[in-house]
């Protein structure tokens, strides 16, 4: 059944109607518009739906939307400063021209954003480590270590 | 000496598509399989020969390009937009790139093969130079001075006194028909500012901020949600199902669409189609036929089938004590696109307009007027990225869901998503594949003899016209049942060795095998490649020659000889420890594009069998390069998607059906597991563009193979390369 929900979107309250069950992908993409999040599995084993959850990294696929009334959400649209300039892991993929295909891509920026809010100058190990749980099929792995560590290093030089 | 050009010949090079069609004649052959007339133009220019085929000037004044391709990641819609802005000293950014749409883009085939730069890239430089020479030829003409003494710059000519008059003055509302002549002149190689540099893709651009790209982000005003219930078995047959427990359960169901077997479910939002979905699946009865053949080494069970055996290099074989002898076996892997697969559809007074990541827009054109019941010219289809795979995967039966649904609910737009096991269990597999190969060497240590049997399914199953190619259509009401493809040339591709070999005889059984099937990105080179390839380093074993050296005493082609002592230059200096070894391997794609040598270094531990791939090293030459940041991140991933394959990937079947569903059943390589890499292109700026987007999947394989070997010791002849057959 319809309910109205409020949750917390890039910086933005926004009323909601939807069931309570729905997931928060779903609200994202189809109410909010929001392309960031990817459907990748529906299962939480790909991460291409991955949005930051309160600063940590998590799957929107099947987290239900009434459960995150309390959380502030970030999508990928959510990290562009409000003048229009990207965030320094965007920028990072963007000059390092990271992606083929580009699906994965929400999921590895989101994943390196929340990383690198943690740990200012991680090695490849601990890049590798974080960005486990994102899937890529086109092989763009090694582009994305390297676009990791450039982040890192404008962001704390 | 070259044999004469034969029908068997012809059927080796020409690959699966045309074969189909030559055995299928009458199904409406798309472009692809067109012989092009005898010309010095590209392919896809000598037939599609018109100037504003291929560019146009909009009324705004933006320069569109138009190509027949579909963007998966490979670059091509960069690469277009170079080529063209080189021969128009234009700017990049100044050019717009349409991608494969009905009726609007040039027709050329499928997004396949390696051949969008050879084709299309090559096609917009001919139609681009050609416009140039039009439009300064017409400000020549107005102004009545010679063509040489105007200068084209940013979309504009530049007339001697320095007026500046924009591409849309100089046409004023015309486009630009004339045919492109062979003899079109092109902007010398020296003078090149955009091609053969790592100009930056715009649509990464897009993608880094979220915006609108793919087709999963498409949304149209009162768009409705879809799915499809597939069945439990590739041959059932639909019983029943309560749709009144259905609605009891979920809200927003707009229509149940029934067509035969095909069962569908039209929803108001995506999550009700979920549900909707979840309920069908459970409530559905099916009569089921379970006869997949499970539980038999799959290796054997597939040289039983009946096939249609060729013998494609007819040649004295003679095996005797010292004949080196292996087996080698590729199982079925998937494109396994991180994005299941998606389409929209809309009909409305006879016209269905389809949105689709197909790698065909026009063959899927083709093939669904006897599935939709309209006639050819009453379907247009829009290509729009999605999520990469380089392969035939469930985009064209994903369009066909949402082409059936959108005729049962006209007037809306309808969108299907394939669920993630619906993308595993469905979509067309690279086939298994088995390689068993037998040399003789002579005294000196060189191969005098060699014999190759290989087994494989068809490496195309594409739309082509073909409605049985079309998965749905298997389960509609007058069913379009799947078609027997017999002889497919994909599995023969790079099944010679690219060695002087005296003597090489070549036997080819092409069965059809119990799981459904189509092109992987290169199709049968992979698994022919990884045989030849590891077989090599067994000769050389045997020759007591090192592995390099003896591919270069077997090798005459001066850029084959270039790419392997390359490779040997940047990996001589490894060192390993215990444990550790390095592989290397080569092919020439198709034995007539890209040359790729590829070094694997890996660390095995011999008790747990657990294997570390520490390092791949390629080195490239793929012709002429447009775009060299592009050529390096195709041949990267090329060489990564190939390790996982190499070392986790299997389809694996129970009687009933695909048991592989999901990531956890099907994992495939993430980054812990993923190497170092790195590449070097070499580049021939004077030489034709060779394509590269398939050229490492292939040698990949083997250079682990080898690299395991010279770790344990142990030789894995059966892929993938995993730690249990280490241990055993």
């Amino acid at each position: 059944m319809k309910e109205k929900i409020s949750i917390n979107v890039n910086g933005q309250v926004q009323i909601v109607e939807a069931d309570h069950t729905t997931p928060l992908l779903y609200v994202l993409r189809n109410q909010l518009e929001l392309n960031g999040p990817k459907y990748g599995c529906g299962l939480e084993q790909c991460g291409a739906c991955l949005v930051l959850l309160d600063g940590q990294a998590s799957p929107s696929c099947r987290i239900p939307v009434s459960s995150v009334a309390d959380k502030e959400i970030i999508t990928l649209k959510g990290l562009i400063q409000e003048d229009g300039s990207l965030h320094p892991v965007q920028r990072a993929f963007e000059q390092e021209q990271t992606p083929q295909c580009g699906y994965c891509l929400n999921g590895m920026i989101i994943a390196a954003v929340a990383l690198l809010e943690e740990n200012a100058q991680p090695d490849d190990d601990i890049v590798r480590e974080r960005m486990q749980p994102v899937l890529c099929r086109c092989g763009t792995h090694a582009r994305v270590v390297r676009a990791v560590r450039t982040a890192a290093q404008t962001m704390n030089p | 000496m070259k044999p004469a050009y034969t029908r068997r010949k012809f059927l080796k090079d020409s690959g699966g598509l045309t074969v189909a069609f030559t055995l299928f004649g009458g199904c409406g052959l798309s472009a692809e399989q067109l012989e092009s007339r005898p010309s010095e133009l590209p392919r896809s220019l000598a037939r599609n020969p018109n100037v504003n085929a291929w560019l146009q000037v909009l009324a705004d004044g933006q320069i569109h390009i138009f190509t027949g391709k579909i963007e998966l990641g490979q670059g091509i819609s960069t690469a277009v937009a170079q080529v063209a802005a080189e021969e128009l000293n234009t700017d990049p950014n100044m050019i717009t790139v349409h991608i494969a749409e009905t009726g609007v883009t040039p027709n050329e085939g499928y997004t396949a093969g390696s051949g969008s730069i050879i084709n299309s890239a090559m096609s917009v430089r001919y139609a681009a130079a050609h416009a140039r020479f039009l439009l300064l030829d017409r400000v020549a003409k107005k102004l009545k001075v010679e063509a040489s003494s105007l200068a084209m710059k940013a979309g504009t000519v530049i007339t001697p006194d320095r007026k500046q008059l924009t591409f849309k003055e100089i046409l004023n509302g015309d486009q630009l028909t004339d045919e492109v002549p062979a003899s079109v002149k092109l902007k010398p190689k020296e003078d090149y500012q955009w091609v053969g540099k790592p100009v930056t893709r715009p649509d990464i651009s897009r993608m880094v901020r979220g915006e609108s790209y793919f087709i999963q982000d498409l949304r149209f005003p009162g768009m409705l949600h879809a799915r499809v219930i597939r069945p439990p078995a590739y041959r059932a047959t639909l019983q029943g199902f309560n749709e009144e427990a259905l609605r009891a359960k979920v809200a927003g169901i707009v229509k149940v669409v029934r067509n035969g077997s095909f069962l569908g479910v039209i929803t108001e939002n995506e999550y009700q189609a979920e549900q909707a979905q979840r309920v069908l699946r459970g409530n559905v009865k099916w009569s089921v036929t379970k006869d997949l053949p499970e539980d038999q080494p799959l290796a054997e069970y597939l040289k039983t089938l009946p096939a249609n055996s060729q013998q494609v290099q007819e040649a004295n074989f003679r095996a005797n004590g010292n004949t080196v002898k292996a087996q080698y076996f590729k199982p079925y892997i998937m494109h396994g696109s991180i994005g299941p697969s998606c389409a929209i559809a809309h009909y409305r007074e006879g016209e269905l307009q389809i949105w689709s990541h197909s790698q065909g827009v026009y063959p899927l054109r083709e093939a669904l007027p006897n599935v939709v019941g309209l006639p050819i010219d009453k379907i247009h289809i829009k290509g729009v990225p999605g999520s990469g795979c380089y392969g035939h995967n469930g985009a064209d039966d994903a369009a066909t869901d949402a082409a059936l649904l959108a005729l049962a609910y006209p007037g809306v737009h309808i969108r299907v998503q394939w669920s993630r096991e619906e993308e595993h269990g469905w979509e067309p597999l690279g086939s298994a594949m088995a390689i068993d190969v037998q040399a003789n060497l002579d005294a000196s240590g060189k191969i005098a003899e060699w014999y190759t049997e290989l087994w494989s399914d068809s490496h195309s199953t594409r739309p082509g016209g073909d409605p049985g190619n079309l998965m749905p259509a298997h389960y509609v009401e007058n069913p379009h049942p799947r078609t027997s493809y017999g002889y497919s040339g994909g599995g023969y591709r790079n099944a010679d060795p690219y060695y002087t070999i005296p003597q090489l005889k070549i036997d080819a059984h092409f069965f059809e095998g119990p799981l459904r099937v189509s092109s992987l990105r290169s199709l049968g080179a992979y698994a022919n490649i990884f045989a030849i390839e590891s077989f090599m380093d067994e000769l050389a074993e045997q020759a007591g020659t090192q592995p390099l050296a003896f591919r270069l005493n077997h090798s005459d082609d001066p850029r084959a000889v270039a790419v392997m002592k390359k490779l040997d230059d940047i990996t001589k200096n490894v060192s390993l420890v215990d444990q550790e070894g390095i592989g290397y391997s080569f092919s020439r794609y198709k034995n007539s594009a890209a040359y790729c040598a590829v070094a694997a270094q890996v660390s095995v531990d011999v008790s747990s069998g657990e294997i570390s791939l520490l390092h791949l090293w390629g080195v490239i030459d793929a012709g002429e390069v447009i775009n060299p940041d592009g050529l390096k991140n195709q041949t990267e991933g090329g060489m990564i998607q190939s390790a996982s394959w190499t070392l986790t990937e299997e389809v694996l079947f129970n009687a009933q059906h695909i048991i592989s569903l999901n990531w956890d059943s099907y994992p495939i390589l993430r980054f812990r597991d993923v190497p170092q890499v790195d590449v070097v292109v070499l580049d021939h700026p004077n030489e034709p563009a060779l394509g590269g987007g398939e050229a490492a999947q292939a040698p990949t394989s083997a250079a682990i193979a080898n690299a395991v070997f010279r770790a344990s010791g142990k030789r894995i002849r059966e892929l993938p390369i995993t730690a249990e057959k280490i241990r055993g």
